[in-house]
This record gives structure tokens, sequence and C-alpha cells, in this order.
């Protein structure tokens, strides 16, 4: 399942490449040359991403309904999502006579560059980050909340009227349940005492916060799952695209490339989401400690940072694809009936409650 | 009640009802002036509650039109069978669709087909066919040369 | 009078559900006015599956008429052509031997387990639980190879002949209907872990879509969706035909009126249907399959009307007869009829998505419907 190379010792490398550049250049081309690496990096992280996410969802739901899934392209069907990625490369880009040309284009765009921006903070093994900024957990925040403008630019642009309100609802959705994430982002920073992604990480250095903090760091873990399932349209609140109602939601005009950036685009969000419970609630890369035990402790260094990350990571995202497969849909307005009546009183009395835990020390 | 009561309780209700010997069920047989008044009472009248009309059919018997009415009791579960007599060039009957909702899809059902015009109907207009359609398909003397096969 | 697509000027939104639409279970056209994400008005459009059966019949003799009823209701195909040869042997005045009788009512029950089956799958894939549809399918494929062996066909059986059953069963239908059974009875407990007993599942169909049981009659509604309102109209049981005067089942209603009581009355109709098949699948008696009749069947002059309880309601026959070896007039009351008759009464005041879950508790068959 997992598909990337364990990187040993990333830190080794991109020292090494660090220091030849560094040598080699002056600092200015230096740089350049670095985040032209960076760059070529991230897009083939998505790609990659895209690749084994969308086979997994694929694999997964097969089995959890009594089927096999793709099975015939490539071994064991790996090489599905290229064929699939291939037609849609192929097909041809419709655009709808009315639609505002501009905004129809730049739709998609948006929706890919915020993803790509987002994954800036996030640290994937030991060392590797690639950009440790100061205020990491806010800016995740703050960068994440753009991507509503890229779904409202889509279904304005596309001159459908279901397209509107499927975006509508989309937007209503997304806007509502950032709440309830990021009430339960804070109560870890306050268990933490700092944004900076590297110290939240530390932090968890002699065990995991879902276990340290106890009950409200696993209230906060259930409302941060539920909020995200929410925030990245998927099931069951997956009302704005559902193929049962009226329409395909605010992607319903596009085809070609465009449709496969948004669907890209999608599953890339949830990896980003997943990768941040993962940093804030299970630790990150930092391998499972338990207090003071420490040959346990050294014995779980062992295994590398990187199979650390990615093992959690996607865990929860089996779990939230095990919930699309398995729950019905809820209806827009018990949706964010969920949100405002249930899950932010509920976040709001739990981050009281932490920062009680925070200040009394009642945490391990 | 069972077929003998309905009967005298008819006979007293009714004006001069004819009855059609030999059905399953009692059958009345009556004119389309009197459909209205009779409907209403077989509805709500005293022991006879026919609450149900669960089948509506037009049948063209080639010099005039008949309407049967298929009404049974949910309280009392007593069935009874309503024909009533048409005109075949003016077809004309009053509806019953305030009296049991069902009657409304049904008796534009019978509107389609046959050209049976229900007065007083809310919302008469064609059901199966498409709005433009010309002629009443299930009528006996209904030519359609590109649709139909003769065998 | 016909809405078309647009804002009215009240400033309501019309929109068209179908006729192509994966939730409207067949081709079924709504024109839905709406207020906001509130409905106002639900305007069926039919006629787009209509071939003019009745019509149709009035050509075809008495032993053919029976098999294009199969193509009304493709889901209770062997209950549709169950009433036809019942109103042709009332006719005929005809006696059926005991074994026919056992073997017409095992595969009534059996369609009728598909039938629901098909539906729950359907109507959790419309509220947006997509896993069921596919363990429904697989109960769904047993009973269908079952069928294959005995009638030779999986979805238009036509085994029902005036005078019994058109051949007589095969030697596995016992020893694969009581596997069958002991399998299904293991599932449905699944089933109502699965979805029934889900709160999100609950939330969607609690309170929803309310038929008083004084409007499910006078609006016609046979079947479960009368009797979720609390109305007895089981004709197993008011007007019993074959065997079922015999047998021990009851005759579920529930008092909700939503569409949580509707879907809880199928579930528990599966479970009497398991019943039903139990008891009987020992009992076959022995003997003849079919009566002897002529090979040209004519029924004196007159009418007949003969109903049958079908997954969906009531199915009524009524032939008009003058004495020829074709019918005057036949009419078919369809059940999804008078049931689609309600829709717009269940749907006004609530939301979009309300809808796709009442029409899937309404069970609606549109081949049923346009006939």
């Amino acid at each position: 399942m997992v598909k990337k190379i364990t990187m040993l010792s990333i830190e080794n490398i991109t020292h090494s490449i660090d220091a030849w550049l560094n040598g080699t250049f002056n600092p200015t081309v230096a740089l350049l040359l670095e985040s032209l690496i960076v760059g070529l990096c991230v897009i083939s992280l998505f790609a990659l991403l895209g690749l084994v996410l969308v086979l997994m969802e694929r694999k997964v739901s097969a089995y959890m309904q009594i089927r096999l899934g793709p099975n015939r392209v490539g071994p064991g069907g790996t090489l599905q999502t290229v064929a699939d990625t291939l037609k849609l490369a192929m097909k041809e880009g419709l655009t709808p006579d009315g639609a505002d040309k501009f905004l129809f284009n730049l739709a998609p765009f948006l929706v890919i560059v915020v993803a790509m921006m987002i994954l800036a903070p996030v640290a994937f093994a030991k060392g590797t980050q690639i950009w440790d900024i100061n205020i990491g957990v806010l800016y995740i925040s703050a960068v994440s909340s753009l991507s509503v403008i890229g779904i409202l630019m889509a279904g304005w642009a596309s001159n459908n009227k279901y397209s509107l309100l499927g975006a509508m609802r989309s937007g209503a959705q997304i806007v509502s349940y950032e709440l309830s994430a990021g009430l339960s982002v804070i109560s870890i920073v306050v268990l933490t005492g700092s944004l900076r992604i590297s110290d939240i990480i530390a932090s968890q250095q002699d065990g995991w916060w879902l276990f340290k903090g106890h009950i409200p760091a696993i209230i906060s873990f259930i409302i941060f799952i539920i909020a995200v399932t929410a925030e990245t349209n998927r099931a069951p609140f997956d009302l704005a695209e559902a193929e049962s109602e009226l329409t395909a939601g605010f992607h319903t005009e596009y085809s070609g490339m465009k449709f496969a950036l948004f669907f890209l685009a999608e599953y890339v969000n949830i990896f980003i989401v997943c990768a941040i419970a993962a940093t804030l609630f299970l630790g990150g890369w930092m391998p499972l400690h338990i207090g003071r035990w420490e040959g346990f402790n050294r014995m779980m260094d062992y295994i590398p940072s990187s199979l650390w990350f990615t093992g959690k990571t996607f865990f929860l995202i089996f779990l939230i694809m095990w919930f699309r497969w398995t729950f019905p849909r809820l209806r827009i307005d018990q949706l964010l009936n969920l949100e405002w009546k249930y899950l932010l009183p509920i976040s709001m009395v739990n981050l009281l409650l932490m920062t009680l835990v925070a200040i009394k020390g009642w945490y391990f | 009640m069972n077929k003998e009561e309905l009967k005298i309780r008819l006979e007293t209700l009714l004006s001069s009802p004819s009855f059609e010997e030999g059905a399953e069920w009692t059958t009345v047989i009556i004119g389309p002036a009197e459909w209205e008044g009779v409907a209403r009472q077989l509805r709500s009248g005293e022991g006879l509650d026919f609450d149900y009309l669960f089948c509506v059919t037009a049948v063209d018997w080639r010099t005039h039109f008949t309407m049967v009415y298929h009404l049974t009791s949910t309280v009392h579960r007593h069935m009874l069978v309503v024909k009533i007599k048409l005109d075949r060039e003016r077809p004309e009957i009053q509806t019953v669709s305030d009296i049991w909702r069902t009657a409304e899809f049904h008796e534009r059902e019978a509107y389609d087909l046959f050209g049976v015009v229900f007065t007083g109907h809310p919302d008469l207009r064609r059901l199966f066919m498409t709005d433009e359609w010309k002629g009443w398909p299930l009528r006996k003397d209904y030519e359609d040369p590109v649709n139909m096969i003769k065998l | 009078m016909i809405q078309e697509a647009g804002i009215t000027e009240q400033g309501d939104l019309v929109v068209n559900l179908g006729p192509q639409h994966p939730s409207t279970h067949g081709v079924l056209h709504l024109v839905i006015t709406l207020n906001g994400e509130t409905i106002k008005k639900v305007e069926p459009h039919l006629g787009y599956i209509h071939r003019s059966i009745e019509k149709m019949c009035e050509s075809l003799s008495y032993r053919q008429f029976i098999y294009v009823t199969s193509r009304m209701d493709y889901l209770s195909s062997h209950i549709n052509n169950h009433g036809c040869a019942l109103c042709v042997e009332k006719g005929l005045q005809i006696e059926i031997p005991p074994r026919a009788k056992v073997i017409r009512v095992l595969m009534d029950e059996l369609t009728r387990l598909a039938s629901h089956q098909l539906w729950w799958g359907a109507m959790a894939m419309d509220v947006g639980a997509l896993t069921p549809f596919f363990h429904a399918f697989r109960e769904r494929e047993t009973i269908n190879d079952i069928m294959e062996e005995t009638c030779g066909a999986r979805l238009t059986m036509n085994y029902m002949v005036p005078g019994g059953v058109m051949a007589d069963l095969h030697p596995n239908f016992q020893k694969r209907v009581k596997e069958f059974i002991n399998f299904f009875r293991g599932k449905l407990g699944e089933y109502d872990e699965l979805v029934t007993g889900n709160v999100i599942f609950k939330s969607r169909m609690k309170g929803v879509g309310y038929l008083s049981p004084e409007s499910a009659v006078s609006y016609g509604c046979t079947g479960p969706t009368a009797r979720g309102s609390g109305v007895s109209c089981d004709i197993r049981k008011l007007y019993p035909y074959e065997v079922y005067g015999q047998l021990q089942f009851e005759e579920v209603t529930a008092t909700g009126g939503d569409c949580f009581a509707r879907y809880m009355v199928r579930m528990q109709e599966m479970r009497q249907s398991l019943s039903i098949i139990e008891q009987l699948i020992d009992n076959i008696p022995e003997g003849e399959f079919q009566a002897k009749t002529k090979a040209v069947l004519k029924l004196p002059k007159g009418e007949f009307y003969s109903r049958v309880e079908t997954a969906r309601g009531e199915f009524g026959v009524y032939i008009i007869s003058e004495g020829g070896t074709t019918p005057y007039r036949i009419k078919f009351r369809s059940p999804g009829f008078s049931n689609l008759s309600a829709l717009d009464h269940m749907a006004r005041g609530h939301k979009l998505g309300d809808l796709v879950a009442i029409m899937g508790t309404l069970d609606l068959v549109i081949p049923d419907i346009d006939r």
C-alpha cells in the first residue's frame, strides 16, 4: 500500500544538496535552484498522491462492496489512474456558452494552488519540511479557507443554476465546519504552547497528544475528523456533489483536464487534512514513545520517521474512506444543524476544558 | 352489509336503479345526471361508507360508453360496482375527484384514452399521450396507420 | 398549465427531475416548484413508457395476454401473471390442482422477496449509502438463479398459465430454497445493523413524508404505502386466494405514516414472506401441476375482476368479455398509479433531498404506472 521509497535520513540528503549548491553557485542562484527543486518535488508528490489515493479509494470501496475493483491495468490494477488521467487529458475541454471564461478557467487552478500552498509547513519526515514558519498551524487554517473561493467561482462561472446551487451548499458547509476544525486545532496548540509545526511534533517526544491529552484530546480528535470530512466534501457530507440528487455539484460543467484538476485537488485535500490530523494528534513523524521507557523508545526509533508519518496518514485516510461507503448522506439542513448546534458548542467547551487541563498540568 | 341488504339500501337511495344480475358483486346502473348526488351519498352515507374507489374504467361499447366505478368500504368491507351509461357523441360526466382523491389521475386517464369529459375536474388534460395528440386511442374506431398494426 | 423550467412570477424556481435521472426508478418526469429548497408542488408527467398494453390485449388471446403483464411491473412478474391467470380461471370456472396452488404461492413469495431486496438496495443508494446495493443484489441473484432453473428466465418469468403453472418444479428447487432461507435470515439481521439502526438514516427518514390513513385511502394507496399509515389492506388476508387462507402469517402495519414506518413495514414483510416459504417448502403436495384446459380459451360473456397483492400493492385485473377468443376490454388496476398520486400530497413543504427519500419508500416502478 505504501508506494513511497522509505527515505532513510533525508536530512543528510537535503543537507548535502544544500551544501553542494551553495558551494557551486552564489547564494541567490542557489536559493532559486533549491526553490525549483522543491517545486518539482511538490508537483511529483501531487502526481504520486493522485495515483495512489484514487486507486486506494477504488480498491477499498470494491472490497467493502464484495467486488474486486480495478485489476486489469498494470499488475493488480496499479496503473488504472494513469489510464484515467490519460483519458481525461485527451478529452475535449468544453466551456459552456454563457460561462464567464476567465473565472471558469481560473477556478480549478486556484483550488490546486491552494492545495499546494498548504503543503508548505507539513513535516513529512524528520527534517523534511519545506517551510517551518513560526505560525505554521495558523498558516494552514488561513490558506485552506481560500479554497472556498475556488469552489464558488466554479459554481458561479458555470452559468448553470444547479452548479450554483451545489456551490452555495458547498460554500456554506465548508465555512461552517472550519470553525470546529479550527477550535480542535487550537486545543492542541494550547497544550503545546506554540504554533510552529516542528515544536508541536517535538512536544510529542514522550507520547502522542492523543494519549497524553486523554479526554479533551480524544474529543478534539473526533470533532476534527468529522469537521475535515465535511470540509473536503466527503460522504456523509457530500450533498454538494451527490450523484442521486440534482447534479454533480459545482464541477458539473467541467470536463477534460480541468475536471481532472478538481478531482486531484479533492484527493490531495484529503491527504493534507489527514496529514495535519496525524501531525497534531498522532505525532507526525514522531515514533510511538511511551514516557520514560528508554528501551521501547529506542526500538521504535529504528523504524524510519517517514514510515511513521505515511503510516499514520494513510490510516486516517482509510478511516475517511470507510465513512464514505458505510453511511448514508446527511441533508443540508441536518448538516448545518450538526455543526452549529452540536459540534461548535462541544468544541468550545472542550477548548475551555483543555485550557484548564493545560494550566493545571493534568496531562501526561 | 351483504348483497341483499345493500340492494335494499340502494333502492331507497336512488330513484330508479337497475341492478345487473349474475355479477360477482352488487352492480347498479344509473344515469349520468344522478352520479354526483349518489357519489356523495355513497361516500358518507350511514352504513355505506364507501371510502375506497379502487378502479375507474371506461368501456367503449360502439353505440355508447360506460363508466365503471368499483367501490369498497374499508369499514364494512362490502363492494359495489356502479355503471353509468354515457352518450357516445358527447360523453360527459361529473367528476368525483373531490370525493375520492384517487379519481384525479384515473379520470385524466379516461379522458386521455377515451375522450370522456369530466366536468369540474381541477386539471383535465392528457396523461399518457403528448399534449398535441389527436384522437382518443382506446376507442374501438381509432385508426392510426402510422403506429398501429392490424393483426 | 404545464410549467416550463425557469422562474415563475412569484420567484419560485421550477426544475425538472428526470425523465433520465438516477433516483427516479424508471422514466418519470417530475416538475418541481421550489421556493429556495422547499418544495411547493410536485407534478408528475407520465407516458414516457406508455405502450398501450390495454389496447394491445384486445387483440391477444386469453393465453397470450398474461405475459404482457410481466413487462408492466417487472419486479413482481410472477404475481402479475398470477392475477391474470386467476381472472381467466374465474371466467372459465376451473379448479386448479393443489400442487399448482402451492407452487404459485411459493413463486409469489420468492418474487416478493426479490422485489423488496431491490427496493432496499435502491432506497439505501438514493439516501447516499452506496454499499447496501451490492449486498441486496447478491441475495437477489440467488433468487434469480433459483427461478432460472425452474422457469427458464430471471426477470420476466412467464410461468403461470390458466389452470396452473407451465412446468413442474426443478428437482433442486426445494434444496436450494431451503439453503437460501437459512442464508437470508442471517442477512436480515445484518441489514438492520447496517442501515436501519444508522442514526443518519433514521434522521433522513423519520418525520418525512407523512401520509394520514384517511389520505391513504382517499388517494387509493395500497400495499406497504398504505400499511405504513395503519390502513389494513393486504389482499392476502382480506380476500385470500390460493392457499393463503390456510397459512400462518401476519399482516404488517405501522402507525407512523412517515417514510421510516413504510420502510419498517417492508422489512417486516420480508420476514413474513420467509415464514410463508418455510411453511410451504416441505409440504408441496404431489399431483398435477396444471389443470386440463382447452387449447383455445373462450371466456363466457360477462365481467370478471380478480385482485392479488404484489410487492407494491393491489393489482387488479378487470376483464370484460363478449364471448370471443380475445377480451373486449381489459383494465389493469396498477398499484403504482394510485401510490404516485399521493406523492404531491406527501412532498409539499419538504426539502428536495426528502423528495428522493419519499419516492424511494413509495417503491415506484414506472412501467407499472404507464402501462
